[in-house]
């Protein structure tokens, strides 16, 4: 067991990376912490991808030569996924933080729980 | 290759242009174009429904490289009679409710609202055509940032924390929906959904990686059914739907949670195959969910004293039917799960579009008894509100019976008799609970108040715009649910191409 986790170290740092994140996301109170949470978790997600296609001893794929062999160079897969994914988690970032400053503007804390109970009492106000 | 083949793409491309040309255009014109486009899109899907029903499914392979390694878009039957009735209800979804958009959106944004609509759209056709599943994810994040751009489009404070609680469930779901696919990806080295089945099949054949593969597609399951509100993901729903402006609270309830869980089944049919499937729990735990879901949501909706809510905790418990009937397993079961996909999509948008109207004549209220007397002020809300109550308790004639009759009939056909018990009974208990709240607020709005009693209500006059809509959703609901057998034959041809 403890041999399969070393030999694979990179793939059990991003899942460790990846629950560490969830968890923030999910149980973080204060916005920021859970957006922190949320470039964690991804960026275990993409170190998990990039191990993936990683294979030992082999060089980019950046074909110099017209008779490239295939088995030089590493899987760009994964690679070009990764890329994706850290555009996808870009946008979502800045849209998350963007409605953050709204409603820190609005409520002047980034605690869900305090701006919750404040919009219950907005909505008892106002009935 | 026909040229009705490249229409999938050119409706994904033609709805991102259109969203890109909304920004510079003012907001009526923007709304001109987003009908328009969403009349081309719905006309297109129609005819690459005739298309595939008369000849096959076909792919359409993007870019130069061939099946393993390019991306490919697939159409056929089914793919093309949900986005059909997707369209539809958004046809009928945005001029129903843009007298609430120009009243709720601020003016500036308005051309915004149309330009993010439209992204929508590109990213729900691409979610149902696409055969690749790393895309499914991307699409899948953009129709998620697209659903939260229109709710907060309604600069109110709650929405806008609606909102963030929104997209924070969802990327915890589509984490672990990517979490899936990258194992998946490991594991056989494809992203197609063809040629991942096949290899998984072989991947499959040693018993030690049953193990990772039933991690893989559970968490990918997990994924999917958090941003499609299952039991006990469902606590989002509520604010979610219940606070947005009315075009965005039908097409997040009849789209694009329909949408997730259409991707899901795409999974299970083309890359897990039912086979692997039956060497998994998942089809227990489903079950056992959806029916959680069925008789919670519905508890919930009883509780609750405000009829939005009412209305979204609703969708949570027919969210709950659909898994239930996908729990079942077997052909039968998806085919009702796609039937009962579809009647709610058609009932549960007139509902959001409806309850507004009843609301705003009573004070603007959504309190249960100032809504007393409502469809008497009101008649034409009030009889289409009275469809979809009929249609959401199961009502013979209404798309609401006739899915659960397909559900039973397919809980029968697994003969087990376990699962026709559970079946039964959640459907015998969650009909009573439906026509408890329903029935409940459908004879509160036809009981006379004081009001009424005091003074006459002067007959009340709608629009075209909102009427007609209206009737559409009407009348595709007796369709669906007079002539079930014509759609459940359609999509259950489409499942035979599917395989």
């Amino acid at each position: 067991m403890l041999d399969t986790l070393l030999s694979n170290y990179q793939e059990a740092v991003a899942m460790i990376l990846f629950v560490i994140g969830f968890a923030t996301l999910l149980f973080q109170r204060n916005l920021i912490r859970k957006l922190i949470g949320m470039n964690i978790m991804d960026a275990g997600l993409f170190l998990f991808l990039t191990s993936l296609g990683y294979i030992n001893g082999r060089k980019p794929p950046i074909i110099e030569v017209q008779e490239a062999v295939a088995d030089t160079y590493i899987n760009p897969v994964p690679s070009g996924l990764v890329l994706t994914g850290i555009v996808v988690s870009v946008s979502v970032t800045a849209v998350m933080l963007s409605l953050s400053i709204r409603l820190y503007k609005r409520y002047h804390t980034l605690d869900m729980d305090e701006i919750y109970a404040m919009t219950l009492k907005e909505r008892e106000e106002q009935d | 290759m026909d040229f009705v083949c490249s229409l999938p793409l050119f409706m994904i491309i033609a709805s991102l242009f259109s969203g890109v040309l909304c920004l510079l255009l003012k907001k009526k014109a923007a709304y001109t174009l987003s009908s328009i486009l969403l009349g081309f899109v719905t006309v297109s899907d129609a005819i690459v429904l005739y298309y595939t029903s008369v000849h096959s499914t076909f792919t359409y392979p993007m870019g130069e490289f061939p099946a393993p390694w390019g991306n490919e878009i697939r159409a056929g039957v089914l793919e093309c009679i949900i986005l059909l009735v997707f369209m539809i209800v958004l046809c009928c979804a945005l001029p129903a409710g843009y007298k609430y958009l120009l009243q709720e959106v601020d003016e500036t944004k308005h051309n915004l609202y149309c330009a993010i609509l439209n992204l929508a759209v590109a990213s729900v056709a691409a979610l149902v055509f696409t055969n690749d599943i790393f895309t499914g994810y991307v699409f899948l994040e953009i129709l998620t940032l697209a659903s939260c751009g229109l709710m907060v489009a309604t600069e109110v404070g709650r929405i806008v924390l609606a909102g963030v609680r929104y997209m924070i469930m969802n990327l915890l779901g589509s984490s672990l929906f990517l979490l899936g696919v990258v194992l998946l990806y490991g594991m056989t080295g494809h992203l197609l959904m063809v040629p991942l089945g096949q290899s998984l099949t072989e991947v499959a054949a040693d018993p030690q990686m049953m193990l990772t593969i039933t991690f893989a597609i559970g968490v990918l399951t997990i994924g999917l059914a958090i941003k499609s509100g299952l039991f006990p993901f469902y606590f989002w729903m509520p604010d979610t739907y219940g606070w947005s402006t009315p075009t965005t609270a039908a097409f997040m309830s009849s789209v694009v949670s329909k949408a997730y869980i259409f991707l899901l089944i795409k999974i299970y049919w083309r890359v897990v195959g039912m086979e692997l499937m039956k060497d998994m729990p998942l089809h227990v735990i489903l079950l056992v969910l959806g029916i959680g879901g069925v008789i919670i949501g519905s508890l919930s909706a009883i509780r609750t004293n405000d009829v939005n809510r009412m209305v979204a905790y609703s969708s949570a418990a027919q969210i709950g039917y659909i898994f239930m009937s996908m729990g079942i397993g077997g052909r039968a079961g998806y085919v009702a799960a796609i039937l009962h996909l579809l009647g709610h999509s058609v009932t549960k948008s007139l509902l959001f579009l409806v309850t507004p109207r009843l609301e705003e004549i009573s004070g603007n209220s959504m309190i249960f008894k100032d809504l007393q007397g409502s469809a008497l002020r009101d008649r034409p809300s009030g009889f289409f509100f009275t469809v979809c109550s009929l249609s959401m308790t199961g009502v013979p004639a209404f798309a609401g019976f006739s899915s659960k009759l397909y559900i039973l009939l397919a809980a029968w056909e697994v003969q087990s008799y376990a699962v026709f018990v559970a079946v039964i009974v959640a459907l015998a208990v969650s009909t009573a609970l439906n026509a408890l709240y329903f029935i409940r607020t459908v004879i509160r709005i036809y009981s006379h108040s004081e009001k009424e009693e005091r003074e006459a209500p002067a007959p009340r006059r709608h629009s075209p715009a909102y009427l007609i809509p209206a009737w559409t959703l009407v009348a595709l609901n007796l369709f669906l649910g007079l002539f079930p057998a014509v759609t459940a034959g359609l999509i259950d041809s489409g499942f035979g191409m599917l395989l």
